[in-house]
């Protein structure tokens, strides 16, 4: 990369924000320093909180609500971001510099076809006129591989999958030519199989118009892929910043490492145990359906006591509604569903406390999964009461003893409102709750794909850790292979329905696997930078769409 | 030309500069297009229009004075959760509590606060205020400022217990509903939907004269009449909520309905609930007037201000204001609760100014 002054595109020097709470600005972006050449791509990594997105939106001359640019200068191709006026920037903002936000399906309105917000940009700036705009944008899509160019901007943004809608917006992005886009992590929302195709796609795009850009995301493996230059941010202070190479081979900062040593978690795998052994839970036969639809098909598998059983699959394939039959919220249209040797009624509501008690679950979203009206104590306190009958300061111990075991101090978390809590705080309340029940059987529901790698290790550890202890079994659904690698004993893949393959963690690794299984495993990003490029040879630049859908 | 009208213009001209010198622009553009319409006014007007819109001026600055007053003293007297929370409100909310804290002292207190009793005949009819008659006296000469005072216990407190008693009936039906679902969703969207389709005031005209006139109907008449809109905001909300994963956890749980709506589904419906709880009370307050006015409501000789209106409605066309006081304190109050109820529903809909 030529390091040439006059290729300079976008400088920040010594940007701080700050942002408002409680009364009081405080500073959340503490002096960052940032050069981006034409044509370059800079990946920013860090975890939640880091002020990723906000240096992000601030390379645009834009600070949130309840934010601003406190000190600092932003120089986008010689103009000085900071002091210009209001209408200048938003002027420059859609034309010269695009944004591409995480959730295509929440950016998009759903009331417009997708190519009239496509072309609302050109036409807006008078760049292009309507039908020459629609034109380009058809042309966009066919280099972005979206299947049917000529057709599928006149669909609206519901008609399209996500993943599909994701590099529409990328072609949205496109319009105007921007000379840089911001990507604020575009594949999080995607699965593996998705997220590789809106990988290849963005990459190739921004190589053939030349186009800078800044990636921010947590996934290093995909920034690898993506970026020339990586930055490491921390809390609002940058770490450290190198090109891609460098920074994998050779990370300096302590912080840096760690990052990269997240994925290195693995728990040997146990056997089943022996004998006549009953499993904890048995799912046999099960098919189900919504309303008509059916979604399940003769599903079958045993989860023995202290052992994790990795569900695994895209959306769609039917890994959350198999947790819904056992759970009882999806009562199954034909086989059964055996706990401890004893048939379950299909439905939870004629279940008895006892049978309720023994299975539990774990949620995706904590935000959503925890009432944000209801103190620490009473939600880790509920079961306890409703099952046990524990009250007064019996209840208080057990509420102390569990908050202990999930390693948050109980006197400051006690009476606390999840909302005053971090993700992985929230995530580990979700944990409480389902222990408090004393369960022999806990469903976990992509408990760590909404958080950070760092914090969703240390949830991975301490759910390995109440395995150990209190000989549970897990029900882990994920899309995320390297969480399955790390955790799971046995491994069951799904799709549209049915189980495609299943068995022991090791024996799934290692080849031959079953096409699919193949498809899913190849799609988990690696560290290496030559990976995305080595996959799309292998399977055929021009068929990776079609790849992903068979 | 007089010293008041030279005076007028200089001030609001010399308010302008400053104004436009300090770079106040919202001022300066309030101040000036004040001097541009008095011009035209004056005009048109003479000195006496322009006294009115110095005396309007300086009503609605009492008024302002008076809401920053106590939107401090509320600061200093409340604690710290809600003294943070008014610290922020606008002074039209604070003007409407302190509208709403004076009907409610009035209502209250009325036996104190009133010279004379309700019913208590004191003068001839109609007699022009004096120093025994603030106000004057009505149609059977009965003391007009006393009997506003104890209208405030009347019509308010039949409105505040109407309004509670829709809610208590219509939260509650709608919370099941949203939590049951199924046929009993079904069965009370129906009947909301037929209580709905008529109009409100003929409904209540029609139950009142099937069932008599006394408050007890009225409330309960009024009460069923409103809980119809109160179960549709309910059950819209209580919908976003049950469909919560907190929710689903309780219920796999095992926990009953009862504890579902108490500890899961109210505490987080409670903000859109408040808010719409004033609004709903000022229409139950004018629907409650309303039919007073029409005879079907608070009976005499009680004092409402609905009937009073009535009343003495025959004195608008002498070109006396003696009808416009209680007509007067309905509208003020009805402003006072919408102004709490704004900013009420500002903060719950979580916009920031």
């Amino acid at each position: 990369m030529a390091a040439k002054e006059k290729d300079v595109l976008l400088k920040i020097r010594d940007l701080r924000i700050e942002g408002y709470s409680d009364e009081k600005w405080l500073e959340i972006v503490h002096g960052v320093d940032l050069t981006l050449h034409r044509g370059e791509v800079m990946g920013l990594i860090g975890e939640s909180g880091a002020g990723k997105s906000t240096i992000g939106l601030a390379a645009m001359g834009f600070a949130r609500d309840g934010c601003r640019i406190s000190a600092g200068s932003i120089e986008f191709d010689g103009m000085e971001l900071t002091t210009t006026s209001e209408a200048d920037r938003r002027a420059l903002r859609g034309s010269r510099i695009a944004y591409v936000a995480q959730s295509a399906a929440a950016s998009f309105n759903p009331a417009h076809k997708i190519i009239d917000q496509h072309t609302e940009a050109p036409i807006h700036y008078r760049i292009r006129k309507r039908l020459e705009a629609q034109e380009d944008a058809m042309e966009l899509y066919e280099r972005l591989r979206l299947p049917n160019p000529q057709d599928i901007g006149f669909r609206y943004p519901h008609q399209v999958s996500g993943g599909q809608l994701q590099r529409a917006m990328t072609a949205m992005a496109m319009a105007c030519r921007p000379d840089l886009i911001i990507f604020d992590e575009p594949t999080t929302a995607l699965d593996v199989t998705t997220q590789i195709e809106v990988l290849a796609a963005i990459r190739d795009i921004v190589e053939q118009f030349n186009t800078a850009a800044i990636y921010i995301t947590h996934d290093l493996a995909v920034v690898a892929q993506m970026a020339d230059t990586i930055k490491v941010l921390l809390k609002g202070n940058e770490v450290e910043e190198a090109d891609t190479e460098t920074m994998l081979s050779n990370p300096k900062e302590d912080y840096t490492k760690s990052l990269w040593a997240v994925r290195s978690f693995k728990r040997a795998q146990k056997p089943r145990p022996g004998g006549d052994a009953t499993p904890v839970v048995s799912v046999q036969n099960v098919s189900a359906s919504y309303g008509d639809t059916p979604v399940l098909h003769d599903v079958s598998f045993d989860i023995y006591a202290g052992m994790t059983v990795a569900v695994v699959g895209e959306s769609g394939s039917g890994k959350s509604t198999t947790a819904r039959c056992i759970t009882g919220l999806l009562p199954p249209t034909s086989g059964k569903i055996v706990m401890n040797g004893v048939e379950m009624p299909p439905s939870y509501k004629s279940r008895t406390k006892e049978q309720l008690r023994q299975a539990q679950m774990i949620y995706q979203m904590a935000d959503t999964a925890l009432n944000p009206k209801v103190r620490i104590c009473d939600i880790i306190g509920r079961p306890a009461e409703f099952y046990m009958g524990l009250k007064g300061g019996k209840l208080k111990s057990r509420v102390d003893e569990l908050l202990d075991l999930i390693e948050l101090e109980p006197s400051k978390y006690y009476s606390r409102y999840p909302p005053e809590l971090s993700g992985g705080q929230k995530q580990r309340i979700g944990i409480a709750r389902a222990l408090a029940a004393e369960p022999n059987f806990i469903i976990c529901d992509e408990v760590t794909s909404a958080l950070d790698q760092l914090v969703a290790e240390g949830i991975l550890k301490l759910l390995d850790r109440l395995q150990k202890e209190l000989n549970l079994a897990y029900m882990f659904i994920t899309h995320d292979l390297a969480t399955v690698r790390s955790i799971a004993d046995e491994v069951l893949v799904m799709k549209q329905g049915e189980v495609v393959e299943q068995g022991a963690k090791e024996e799934m690794f290692t080849p031959p696997h079953h096409p699919y299984t193949d498809l899913l495993l190849s799609s988990v990003p690696e560290m290496d930078p030559n990976w995305l490029t080595t996959v799309l040879e292998e399977r055929g630049v021009d068929n990776i769409g079609e790849a992903a859908a068979t | 030309m007089n010293y008041f009208v030279i005076g007028y213009y200089a001030l609001l001209i010399g308010a302008s500069c400053l104004a436009a010198y300090y770079s106040s622009r919202s001022a300066f553009l309030l101040l000036f297009s004040l001097t541009l319409v008095s011009f035209i006014v004056g005009i048109v007007g003479g000195e006496s229009a322009l006294w009115t819109i110095t005396v309007c001026a300086g009503v609605l600055a009492l008024c302002a004075g008076t809401a920053y007053a106590f939107r401090e003293f509320l600061v200093i007297v409340l604690p710290v959760e809600a003294s943070k929370a008014i610290k922020t409100a606008p002074l039209t909310a604070t003007f409407g509590l302190f509208v709403i804290m004076t009907y409610a002292i009035a209502g209250v207190f009325a036996p104190i606060i009133a010279p004379h009793g309700e019913a208590e005949i004191i003068a001839g009819a109609f007699e022009p205020p004096n120093d025994e008659m603030l106000l004057g006296a009505d149609q059977l000469g009965r003391d007009l400022f006393s009997r506003l005072v104890f209208g405030a216990r009347n019509t308010v407190g039949i409105a505040l217990l109407a309004t509670i008693l829709a809610f208590v009936l219509g939260a509650l039906m709608g919370l099941i509903a949203a939590t049951r679902g199924g046929w009993f969703d079904q069965l009370m969207g129906r009947v909301v939907d037929v209580i709905m389709s008529v109009p409100s005031l003929i409904f209540a005209l029609l139950l009142l004269s099937i069932f008599g006139t006394n408050v007890v109907v009225l409330i309960i008449i009024i009460a069923i009449i409103y809980s119809p809109r109160v179960f549709r905001l309910t059950r819209a909300v209580a919908g976003n909520v049950v469909v919560m994963d907190y929710i689903e956890a309780a219920r796999l749980r095992g926990e009953g309905l009862w504890y579902l709506i108490r500890r899961e589904i109210l505490p987080n419906s409670t903000a859109p609930l408040i808010a719409e709880f004033g609004l709903e009370f000022c229409f139950v307050f004018l629907l409650v007037a309303g039919l007073s006015f029409l005879g079907l409501g608070i009976q005499p000789p009680t004092a409402d201000w609905g009937s009073m209106v009535r009343e003495n409605a025959t004195l608008i066309s002498f070109g006396e204001i003696t009808p416009l006081f209680p007509a007067g304190a309905i509208a003020l109050l009805t402003v006072a609760v919408n102004f709490v109820v704004d900013w009420m529903l500002f903060r719950s809909s979580g916009l920031k100014g």
